[in-house]
């Protein structure tokens, strides 16, 4: 599913490179669910988010199952972006004007598909993450739990073939997480390449593999 | 992907309808700019239309000329002498090229003179004209029964009088049938032939009413001694050729026939409708452009008003943004976006504009009447309602073109790292 190589990344800081990843190499079979720990500032969300095809890389390769994702223009990246893969944030990123169903839609939005059908699969996913019910509410109106459930159904709802997780939990106490997380794993029964970025142990030790990054670079990578 | 996807408007509604009064405070500048540029246009017109009702029944190429004083001494000829404009002068005169109609007159008691006029009991001080039938075609009124002078009443210097509406009511004040009715002018009785109301609003309508003509050839013998006098001609031109250009060969020849210098320009007098006309004319075409450039300003600092909000709006929406992107919207989506939200709002404000703009525009219609003769009814024609359409569309556009790059040029990692 995921194979990086050599993968490596800088930010420019004061008009100096600051090299944030530094060779990774790394692959993720499809069906796979991994995490990816490491310390704040070890450069997790940045590998997250060129996994996700949301950010550039400076040299090396990542092909995301046959696709070679390198110099792609925008419209490309946005459309596998919208085909392949599913995110979900720390802080669940929702639309506020928008209700749980009309969030859930958005990316079917880019995909062109109408109106009706967009609501009916959104509506589909939010009984999936058990918001059957909610469907008409507004995020002020949901739990920090059930906005992170309409996030997952959002990532979701183009059938992606990898969620990308940065730090779902991060916001939410002790017993959410575990819901969460008791989510996450379902989904990725249910046949989703599911990659999870956490400092927490908790949630690292529901995934049967976990990778460490330290300082831009692989320090560890478990599988139990 | 289809441009006029309801689908898309849908999504650019609910995003306005997000935060509604933010959405109608910024729609309130072209709100304005739109509902002035309609009244003041509106407005304009009806005085326009109140002029040109003025002066209706007035052929616009007419030529007026009149005899004065010789300031120059030529051929042996002084100066300070009145030239008499005379019955010799009209045949070479309707032999100029680009003359359509030539008509003499003559007026009792002179330029501007009047005369008394007499019915039994009854009698008033009217403007008596000698005329010829030619005349009918210079000064255009409304017949209420009867006819104008003909041919035949000049050969045989008929006593016949065509009358003019303030006179009948006049003379006529006991309700008689003035047609076939004899008055008395200086002591001389003539039949009424006809009757007129004048088509113009204005003053010289009034005077126009005030008018009884007789036969040119009448009224020389009557009131002139016999002597061929012309007191002035009036003429109008060919449709295709300028009433300047008519004036200035009836002077050319006149000067000639007169012994006038050719650069005497005070030895005759003259108005030409034409030049008045232009006058108005240019008058209110300033006045239109005025009014679209003041109310295009006005339109353009609504959309700049609308395009600052934006760019706000852009800068609070920058996790939206992200978000979009992040699902797989592709930089083009949120341009289209941007640009969508600037076009509505200026759509929909100016739309506002437009319509509330009319029904003022016919409100004041229906309170000034459709007859008053200083004030039109205001109008907005369709042409203009047009103009302001495409105006509002550029505006619009153009109010998110900033934003819309800006909104545009996002990074969407950035975007949604902004907490
Ligand atoms: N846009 C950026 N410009 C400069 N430095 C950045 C930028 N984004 C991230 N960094 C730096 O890169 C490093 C890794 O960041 P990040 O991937 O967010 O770490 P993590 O998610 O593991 O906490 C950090 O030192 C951070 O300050
Ligand atoms: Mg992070």
């Amino acid at each position: 599913m995921i194979r990086l190589r050599e993968l490596r990344k800088s930010y420019v800081m004061a008009g100096r490179p600051l090299p944030v990843l530094k060779g990774i190499d790394l692959t993720i079979p499809t069906g796979e669910l991994a995490a990816i720990t490491g310390s704040s500032g070890s450069g997790k969300s940045t590998l997250l988010n060129v996994l996700g095809i949301l950010d550039a890389y400076d040299s090396g390769s990542y092909e995301l199952g046959d696709v070679l994702v390198k110099d792609l223009t925008e419209a490309r990246a946005a459309e596998l972006r919208n085909k392949y893969v599913g995110f979900v944030f720390q802080s669940f990123h929702l639309l506020p004007y928008k209700n749980a169903t009309e969030n859930v839609a958005l990316p079917l939005y880019y995909a062109g598909i109408p109106r009706r059908e967009r609501f009916r699969r959104a509506n589909e996913l939010l009984e999936r993450v058990g918001l059957g019910d909610r469907a008409d509410h507004l995020p002020n109106q949901l739990s920090g739990g059930q906005k992170q459930r309409v996030a997952i159904a959002r990532s979701l709802v183009t059938n992606p073939r990898l969620l990308l997780a940065d730090e779902p939990t991060g916001a939410l106490d002790s017993a959410t997480s575990k819901e969460i997380m008791d989510l996450l794993v379902e989904v990725n029964r249910a046949g989703t390449t599911v990659v999870v970025v956490t400092h927490e142990s908790v949630v690292a030790d529901r995934c049967p593999r976990r990778i460490r990054l330290v300082d831009g670079l692989i320090a560890e990578d478990q599988h139990s | 992907m289809n441009p006029f996807d309801l689908d898309r408007w849908q999504e650019v509604g609910d995003a306005l309808l997000a935060s509604p009064v933010r959405t109608l405070l910024s729609m309130a500048g072209v709100f304005w700019g739109t509902f002035a540029l309609v009244v003041m246009l509106g407005f304009g017109k009806g005085l326009e239309t109140a002029t040109e009702r003025a002066v209706r029944g007035m052929a616009t190429n007419a030529v007026f000329l009149w005899g004065g004083k010789r300031t120059m001494p030529f051929q042996g000829f002084p100066t300070d002498e009145w030239l008499e404009l005379d019955a010799s002068d009209v045949e070479p005169l309707r032999q100029l090229e680009g003359m359509r109609w030539l008509a003499p007159r003559n007026q009792l008691g002179g330029h501007r003179g009047s005369g008394v006029a007499r019915r039994g009991p009854e009698a008033g001080t009217f403007n008596v004209v000698g005329d010829v039938p030619e005349m009918a075609f210079i000064e255009t009124s409304r017949f209420d029964g009867g006819r104008f002078l003909d041919e035949l009443d000049l050969d045989e210097r008929r006593k016949v009088a065509v009358i003019g509406k303030q006179v009948a009511e006049t003379l006529f004040a006991d309700g008689a049938d003035p047609m076939g009715d004899w008055i008395e002018i200086g002591g001389v009785p003539f039949k009424v032939v006809g009757l007129y109301h004048s088509a113009r609003t204005d003053d010289m309508g009034d005077r126009e009413e005030q008018t009884i003509h007789i036969p040119l050839t009448t009224f020389r013998t009557v009131f002139d001694g016999g002597r061929p006098s012309v007191q002035w001609f009036a003429a109008v031109a060919e449709d295709n050729v300028s009433a300047s250009d008519l004036e200035d060969r009836m002077k050319v020849l006149l000067k000639e026939r007169h012994h006038v210098h050719p650069d005497d320009d005070m030895a005759f007098g003259s108005f030409n409708a034409e030049r008045e006309f232009g006058r108005i004319r240019r008058l209110f075409s300033g006045i239109r452009g005025t009014t679209w450039l003041v109310g295009s300003a006005t339109l353009l600092s609504g959309a700049i008003g609308i395009g600052n909000v934006m760019l706000v709006v852009v800068r609070e929406r920058t996790r939206e943004i992200g978000v979009r992107r992040a699902v797989g919207a592709t930089p083009r989506d949120i341009v289209r976006m941007i640009l969508m939200e600037a076009l509505v709002m200026t759509s929909l404000a100016g739309f506002a504009g437009l319509v509330a703009g009319v029904v003022l525009c016919e409100l004041a219609s229906a309170a000034i009447g459709p007859d008053n003769p200083s004030f039109g009814p205001p109008q907005v024609d369709a042409t203009a309602t047009l103009i302001a359409g495409v105006v509002l569309v550029c505006a619009g556009l153009l109010a998110g073109v900033l934003p819309a790059r800006r909104a545009a040029a996002i990074h969407p990692v950035e975007a949604l790292r902004s907490e």
